[in-house]
């Protein structure tokens, strides 16, 4: 009962006129950067930072969270019109979603991708209300030494089970907890890695790296890749289903919301895996197998509802824990610290108002999302004939305004540039930027944790143990961190049968280390360009598409922000 | 010998093909097809994708001309691309579709055509739509 007027109270606030604009530019704005291949989310929110801090948190949120939603719902336009996955969570749709235009079916296609992300939505959202409270009850409860635990497995997830290469994983969290070891120490009161500098004692504001790693990094990139051929877009009308596609459709939607939410709430689920799951279950359901590759609906449903009960199922942990599981998330988190909201497990107790509206907002966002892709998925592929010069330019100017705006400082500037050239670096020999943002962003948070519990148990290490649950995670993170030697030594004994075995019942981690080896070259070129390339022709073979997207989705996974 | 005609697939650009087909088969002169994009968009109308591109090469088969066709996208104007073409492949004429377009919008966008008009060392024959 409590939950729910405190939900109906979140309604009244994000009802308001102003409110519910904030929300309608969120949904407009994350609906365009998802149709863009290269521009997500994460790097909207990051660009859009230093504008929010003028707004009231709550109306800036949920602008944040039109923007995460809206970016699930764009990405299927272009994976379906164009066969360039306008979001790594949208690589899976590209499959059948395309084959279906081809085959004149794109109106349906797109169709049950905004139904589907519509019903997927409001039911994960749903889900949201009911277990995050049941989720923040059981956090209040734990020590620090639960609470470093729960945030070491966390970090290690999410660098050791996404993204192609483990070395490269680690290398990028490394660089992103060095970062956040820039400033004054705050028990000690000594100067880590300032270089003598009186500008960083105060440590890299979030915000500026942030907004260089996503939006200066990905702009170099983009500017260092920029000629490819043009593509056309497969003209459509406005999208509409018949009776036999909804008959087809709405089982593939549930199953889709049910490998979806719990990814999404994982700390190394994603959207990604959940997508590919589907994917698979959905074509050993189908009545029509048949039809798998040359443009099933089933398909585009399930994936399509599994990436955005994902994007609810993220909001679990980062509300409940503090704990973001993906980069838009990590930029939000960042966004609360900006407003000096306390991320964690109170605050549902001390920003109760801001939490509920939040949600309440994503209710509205996903209804407004709705209205908004469905009758007009057309005109928003119209955006993809931006020449993207001007785009980019556009990006750098706003990265650089941004930057500047936070503390009027020029030196920040330099930092801009010189972490910006650090994310150019990363996409070029292929680091993933989710385990370095994570690192900046949990690497202070985690420390003071540690120092925590060592203040505790007086400096025994042991007292790091000394909760059962902290037990209980540090035996899960030594299974993620052992894991892929076991199935490594597994495979070897038995090559044979894990061919077949291993992609379908392997869960996420057996599945991203079952990807390594395909996914490893891909990753050094431009991901926009070797990706969809290199599923079409790995489909066309008529190879085990088990296997296909799954060597793209890796590499989209890290790659995209 | 050999005529260059820059097409797009629109009507003007039809309507140039058209011409330049019925020229290089009078002159018995070899046909040269730009069809180019700058690049530097996702997505690009005026760039002929493959299955248009056979038709028009199965057309060009049929009606026994011999042809070329480019479809450079190195990040340059049509217009640059089409005199480039002239110059390397010694057009003794240049086929191109006209549209029309307002003063302002000209002025503003500026014009393929004109570029070519004044810039081709070998005469320039400008076919309208429909004509």
């Amino acid at each position: 009962m409590d939950i729910l007027s405190s939900l109906m109270d979140g309604f009244a606030t994000a009802l308001t006129p102003m409110n519910l604009l904030y929300a309608l530019i969120g949904v407009l704005l994350g609906t365009a950067v998802g149709v863009l291949p290269g521009i997500g989310p994460a790097m909207t929110v990051a660009l859009l930072l230093p504008v929010a801090m003028v707004l009231e948190p709550t109306s800036a949120f949920i602008m944040f969270a039109g923007i995460y939603y809206g970016g699930m719902y764009g990405g299927s336009t272009t994976s379906i019109l164009l066969n360039t996955p306008g979001e790594s969570s949208s690589v899976i749709t590209a499959i059948e979603g395309n084959r279906m235009a081809k085959a004149g079916r794109a109106a349906q296609a797109l169709a049950t991708a905004a139904i589907g992300s519509f019903v997927a939505g409001t039911i994960g959202t749903a889900l949201l209300v009911v277990f995050t409270p049941i989720v923040v009850d059981f956090a209040v409860s734990l020590g620090s030494p639960s609470y470093f635990a729960i945030m070491v497995l966390a970090l290690l997830a999410v660098t050791a089970v996404l993204g192609a290469s483990r070395l490269r994983g680690f290398a990028s969290l490394g660089l992103g907890l060095a970062i956040g070891l820039v400033g004054i120490d705050s028990v000690t009161g000594q100067r880590r890695l300032t270089f003598g500098q009186p500008l960083l004692a105060d440590g890299l504001d979030i915000v500026v790296i942030a907004v260089a790693i996503f939006a200066v990094g990905e702009a170099l990139w983009v500017a260092a890749h920029l000629r490819r051929t043009p593509l056309q877009i497969i003209p459509v009308g406005r999208p509409w289903m018949g009776k036999q596609d909804w008959k087809r459709s709405w089982k593939p939607w549930l199953r889709g919301t049910a490998f979806g939410f719990p990814f999404g709430a994982l700390p190394a689920g994603g959207a990604e895996i959940p997508t590919f799951l589907s994917y698979v279950t959905e074509k050993r359901l189908s009545k029509h197998p048949e039809e798998f590759g040359k443009g099933a609906i089933e398909g585009v449903a399930g994936p399509e509802a599994a990436n955005n009960a994902a994007a609810a199922g993220t909001l679990t942990p980062m509300l409940a824990l503090g704990l973001p599981t993906n980069a838009t998330a990590a930029v939000m988190l960042a966004a609360f610290t900006q407003f000096g909201i306390q991320p964690g497990p109170l605050l549902f107790e001390n920003e109760g108002p801001l939490v509920w509206a939040l949600i309440a907002s994503l209710f509205i966002g996903n209804t407004l999302l709705l209205l908004v892709n469905l009758p007009l998925a057309p005109v928003w592929a119209k955006l993809l004939r931006l020449p993207r010069p001007y785009l980019y330019a556009g990006i750098l100017f706003f990265a650089t305004l941004g930057a500047y705006s936070v503390n009027l400082q020029a030196f920040d500037l330099v930092i801009l540039l010189v972490v910006g050239a650090l994310g150019f670096m990363m996409r070029r020999f292929g680091l993933p930027v989710l385990p370095l943002i994570l690192g900046v962003i949990l690497g202070p948070r985690i420390e003071g944790q540690l120092r925590k519990t060592l203040q505790l148990s007086a400096g025994d290490v042991s007292g790091l143990w000394s909760e059962p649950i902290a037990v209980g995670v540090y035996i899960i993170v030594a299974l993620v961190l052992v894991w892929p030697l076991l199935f490594k030594a597994w495979r070897r004994a038995r090559p044979a049968r894990v061919a077949v075995v291993g992609p379908v019942n392997g869960g996420p981690i057996a599945d991203s280390s079952a990807a390594r080896p395909t996914a490893e070259s891909p990753t050094a070129d431009s991901p926009t360009t070797a990706g969809p390339a290199a599923r079409d022709g790995q489909v066309r073979d008529g190879q085990e598409n088990a296997d296909a997207p799954k060597a793209t989705h890796a590499n989209h996974g890290q790659e995209k922000s | 010998m050999s005529i260059v005609v820059g097409y797009v697939p629109t009507a003007e650009g039809a309507a140039a093909l058209d011409r330049a087909i019925t020229e290089a088969q009078r002159s018995q002169s070899r046909l040269v097809i730009i069809n180019s994009s700058r690049g530097d968009a996702l997505v690009d109308k005026r760039y002929v994708q493959a299955e248009d591109l056979t038709a028009v090469t199965e057309r060009l088969e049929k009606e026994g001309v011999e042809h070329l066709v480019l479809q450079p996208v190195r990040g340059h104007d049509a217009a640059n691309e089409v005199l480039d073409a002239a110059e390397k492949y010694g057009a003794d004429l240049i086929v191109i579709g006209l549209r029309k377009r307002t003063p302002v919008g000209k002025l503003i966008m500026g014009s393929t055509a004109q570029q070519i008009l004044l810039e081709a060392s070998c005469p320039v024959l400008a076919v309208k739509a429909g004509g």
